[in-house]
């Protein structure tokens, strides 16, 4: 029987990370293309919570707390900026969001 | 031992197949759902690694207020079925993303089991975590002290994605700016119009994916939203009342 390391929880963090950096590129729904970039950040709040028990350190989970914070305002900033956009056209991805292509 | 690897491979699947469920699902409330799951199974691990108070603010934050958040843009839009992807821009987009994905798998698996258990960095910098402190006195002493400055950032920070977001989402009265695709000038004239009896409004039974597929053309998509008044949305109010 394997015994669980702190390695476990980095792999499974570098999984949900590679799904979440996957599924941004291949989505083109906005909404979606938001939430595996929440995926993401989960992600990484694991691997430094991860780290804080490695280290015996309280830093990692002071950084989760911001990171949580950033993503939180990043989200309602972004879902302003797709409304703002579907409200003027229906079903809007991001192939189509091309005005400020140079 | 074998109830924390029990948890831990409990958790860790419902996040991976959480985490699949957000990329591969159609229907924009179904991702969000799995998404749910996922952040759900990072506060197990986190209750697992001891940081009770970030599992509680993960569960409120996260699935508690930015989960409904997208539910409710979700709804409100009016995307809640499912969508058709349509034909790429890029040529090979698809495989090539896949690929970039099997790329940072690696090179990050690859950088931990190289160096299994081998940390860098001085442990204990900040402060100890077996101090035997309740876990949110030792966080909230170190936020209001050693990260002071960037507690007060981030309460500005709030502050004023609050007023961005009010300003992004007021509706405007003024001419929208790509005038030239929509000569009309109005800034709402794919939403349906509020009716007073629900039964007036056109029935259209089969909303499927497969009428989205025949408009992949965002142009002709654009051109086609003004001229005929939009049967999807205009079926769904019938969905909600049956």
């Amino acid at each position: 029987m394997f015994s669980l390391t702190q390695s476990w929880y980095l792999v499974l963090a570098a999984m949900i990370f590679a799904i979440g950096a996957t599924g941004l590129l291949i989505r083109k729904n906005p909404l979606v293309q938001f939430m595996c970039v929440e995926l993401m950040l989960n992600a990484v709040n694991l691997t430094f919570v991860a780290f804080s028990k490695m280290l015996n350190d309280v830093g990692g989970q002071a950084i989760v707390f911001f990171v949580l914070v950033v993503a939180a305002s990043e989200v309602v900033v972004g879902l302003g900026i797709i409304l703002a956009i579907m409200r003027r056209r229906e079903d809007a991805d991001t192939d189509d969001i091309s005005l400020m292509r140079g | 031992m074998r109830v924390e690897m029990l948890t831990f491979l409990l958790a860790g699947a419902i996040c991976l197949f959480g985490a699949l469920g957000v990329v591969l699902l159609r229907n924009p409330v179904h991702n969000a759902l799995s998404l749910v799951a996922t952040l759900f199974g990072v506060a197990v691990l986190f209750i697992a690694e001891g940081a009770h108070f970030l599992a509680a603010i993960q569960v409120i934050v996260y699935a508690g207020a930015i989960v409904v958040l997208f539910l409710f843009v979700i709804m409100l839009l009016g995307v809640d079925r499912a969508s058709a992807e349509g034909a790429e821009r890029v040529p090979g987009q698809r495989p090539i993303a896949i690929a970039a994905g099997l790329a940072i798998l690696g090179l990050s698996l690859t950088a931990i089991l190289a160096a299994t258990e081998r940390v860098t960095g001085t442990p204990s910098v900040v402060g100890p975590l077996d101090d035997g402190l309740a876990d949110i006195n030792r966080l909230g002493r170190v936020l209001f002290t050693d990260y002071i400055f960037a507690v007060e950032i981030t309460a500005a920070l709030l502050t004023v994605s609050v007023v961005g977001a009010v300003m992004l989402a007021r509706r405007s009265k003024d001419e929208p700016i790509d005038l030239d695709e929509f000569p009309d000038g109005t800034t709402a004239s794919h939403l349906p119009d509020y009716v007073d009896d629900i039964d007036e409004l056109p029935v259209d039974d089969d909303v499927t994916a497969a009428e989205t597929d025949s408009s992949e053309d965002a142009t002709a998509e654009a051109a086609t939203a003004e001229a005929k008044p939009n049967e999807s949305e205009g079926a769904e109010p019938n969905a909600s009342v049956s």
